[in-house]
């Protein structure tokens, strides 16, 4: 890549991926950005017209949208601290050496691999059903009354089904921190008189910092837009109980038939991401440098 | 403070006996080098002094005291390891701190006690910056800083130098020394560097496949090497083994002698020069001689033999170890 030619050359091999990347990206943004100035419903094809703001006025107004707001964030703070917490507890388990190591490392993933709509019927009808759940016959096994998981702790039940298939990831990342953990270091602090839990708050947890930072900064970015569990188990409700933004601006869209409304909750939906993502990358992004 | 006594110290890792069985006294303020070719168990036989292995079997006493089932950290032990194991997101301040807050002291006083630390190491003007801004060396000094604030019974050192390059290896091995002479505190030092073990040491423990050799000071060992495995060991160049029938006129199985002890000029042997290397202060020859072998020669800066010259060799007479079938030396 030294001279001149050679420069042009390269820029005009990889131009094509670049332009097409560019396009994919930026042709659905511009459509969603023009089409939430429209008044666009699909019950009334043909008969678009220039609505201004409207659409943001009435979907950040909407009741609904503010009930959806603190249900995406407690989603995506839920899942974090119970993959993140769990995930560390795991990774350690799984460090110690026991018979079996190999295949017990193997399953450990295998929820990961569930696709959303599977896990959540699967955690829906399997476990959480009121009649015929595994939870509700343990309940009745030890006498209790069974308990409705999606009906009475809609956004809780979702945040455990979200939260089983994204631990393995959290998981296996911590894992391999861990076994990276200078064993020397853990002697010298053997030796300096580190009792084990001062050797895990002193030594483990800041060598673990980089990799619950990329932990965190991923799931962030999924755990915003989690629809297919939310769709297959509550459709957002009991009212809006556990409706997020993506699933506020499906319902818009689809449900009402109002495209315009339902884009202009994508923009907004886009801006949020950002907001969290700058909020993110100045709270933890430190971690990354080295 | 500050007596180690092993007594039949064996460890095994299930079936291979690393060290079949070792008694060895460390006496108060002394400097003992443990040395040998790697995998002879020098680090391991450290590892079972310092605690972070269990022993198989045998009594390790220190300052009189069974210390054999003592935890790492009770046994007043610092130990220096050879990555230096710094912990890489303290700065140095809180590196060298640490065992002083996991043994709970006064803030105060650990503030005091990392700045004399500091003070004694250099490394003042570092106190703030983390072990990845430090040099090799500084990263020694801060080690051993973290090892001196315990005020320990005795220094562990498991070859702390060989991560740094030759001129500053040189430095630091004064360094080490002249800390000893101020602290006064025994230490326990592991090498496979025999040019280390002599400048350092005030007692020399030679092991092989996790057996002792030998125990002696320094020039005890250069002077009489009780086998031939320590013959060769210490010295460099290696001391000049001789087989055959020029063994024999002397009564022995081998007789061994150091390339300082050779002679050049006029002698019984007569051979070619192989190889010459002109240092300057010395030159090394390597001379083929007939019915003997390849000899190494250390002769002075002015010697000016080179390859397919003529020489004359003579021995030392009074300077000559002779082995016996058994590679013992004889008396």
């Amino acid at each position: 890549m030294a001279t001149a030619h050679s420069r042009t050359a390269a820029r005009l091999m990889v131009s094509p991926a670049v332009i097409l990347l560019f396009l994919w990206m930026i042709v659905p943004l511009g459509m969603t950005i023009w089409f939430s100035f429209l008044r666009y419903n699909l019950l009334t094809p043909g008969n678009e017209s220039f609505a201004g703001f409207d659409n943001y006025y009435y979907f950040l107004t909407n009741a609904a949208f503010w009930q959806a707001l603190t249900n995406t964030l407690t989603l995506v703070l839920g899942v974090l601290a119970i993959t993140v917490i769990g995930g560390v507890l795991l990774a350690l388990l799984l460090d110690q050496p026991f018979w079996g190591q190999g295949v017990v490392r193997v399953m450990v993933i295998a929820p990961f691999f569930v696709m959303p709509t599977v896990s959540a019927l699967v955690w829906k009808n399997m476990f959480m059903n009121p009649v015929n759940g595994m939870f509700a016959h343990i309940a009745k096994t030890l006498g209790l009354q069974p308990f409705d998981f999606l009906a009475h702790a809609p956004l809780a039940s979702i945040i455990l089904i979200v939260a089983w298939s994204w631990l393995p990831f959290s998981t296996l990342i911590l894992l391999t921190a861990l076994q990276s953990l200078d064993r020397e270091q853990q002697e010298a602090a053997e030796m300096d008189g580190a009792s084990p839990l001062a050797r895990f708050w002193y030594l483990t947890v800041p060598h673990l910092t980089r990799s619950i930072t990329v932990v965190v900064l991923i799931q962030t970015i999924f755990l915003l837009s989690v629809f297919a569990e939310i769709l297959v188990t509550t459709n957002g409700g009991p009212g809006n109980a556990s409706t997020n933004i993506p699933y506020l601006v499906y319902a818009q869209s689809l449900l009402s038939f109002d495209v315009g409304g339902g884009s202009a909750g994508g923009i907004v939906a886009v801006i949020l991401a950002n907001i969290v993502a700058i909020f993110l990358m100045r709270m933890i992004g430190k971690n990354l440098e080295t | 403070m500050g007596n180690i006594t092993l007594s039949n110290v064996r460890k095994s890792f299930g079936e291979t006996h690393v060290i079949p069985g070792i008694d060895l006294a460390i006496e108060e303020g002394e400097f003992v080098v443990f040395v040998g070719p790697s995998g002879c168990g020098k680090s391991t036989l450290l590892r079972l002094i310092a605690g972070l292995e269990d022993i198989s079997a045998g009594v390790i006493r220190i300052d009189g005291q069974d210390a054999t089932a003592l935890p790492p950290a009770k046994r007043g032990l610092a130990m220096v390891f050879q990555s230096y194991a710094l912990y890489p997101h303290m700065s140095v301040r809180k590196n060298i701190a640490f065992p002083l807050k996991m043994a709970g002291l006064d803030p105060a006083v650990i503030e005091q006690k990392v700045a004399n630390a500091a003070k004694v190491l250099n490394l003042s003007n570092y106190l703030d910056r983390r072990p990845g801004q430090l040099s090799g060396g500084q990263r020694q000094r801060v080690a051993i800083g973290r090892a001196i604030v315990r005020e320990p019974a005795a220094f562990l050192f498991d070859e702390p130098l060989s991560n740094l390059d030759a001129a500053l290896r040189v430095s630091m091995r004064q360094e080490i020394s002249e800390l000893h002479q101020t602290l006064k505190t025994t230490m326990i030092y592991v090498t496979h560097d025999q040019v280390e073990a002599m400048t350092m040491a005030d007692k020399i423990v030679v092991l092989n496949a996790g057996r002792i050799e030998q125990v002696g000071s320094p020039l005890d060992l250069y002077r009489a090497p009780a086998n031939l495995f320590v013959a060769g060991f210490i010295g460099s160049p290696k001391m000049n083994f001789i087989t055959g029938a020029e063994a024999a006129k002397h009564g022995a199985t081998t007789i061994g002698i150091r390339p300082e002890h050779v002679m050049i000029g006029d002698g019984p042997w007569q051979g070619t020069v192989g190889l010459a290397e002109h240092l300057g202060s010395d030159t090394f020859l390597k001379v083929e001689v007939p019915g003997v072998g390849t000899l190494t020669v250390r002769g002075g800066g002015e010697v000016g033999l080179h390859h397919g010259d003529t020489v004359r060799l003579a021995p030392q007479p009074d300077k000559l170890h002779r082995f016996d079938a058994n590679g013992l030396a004889m008396k």
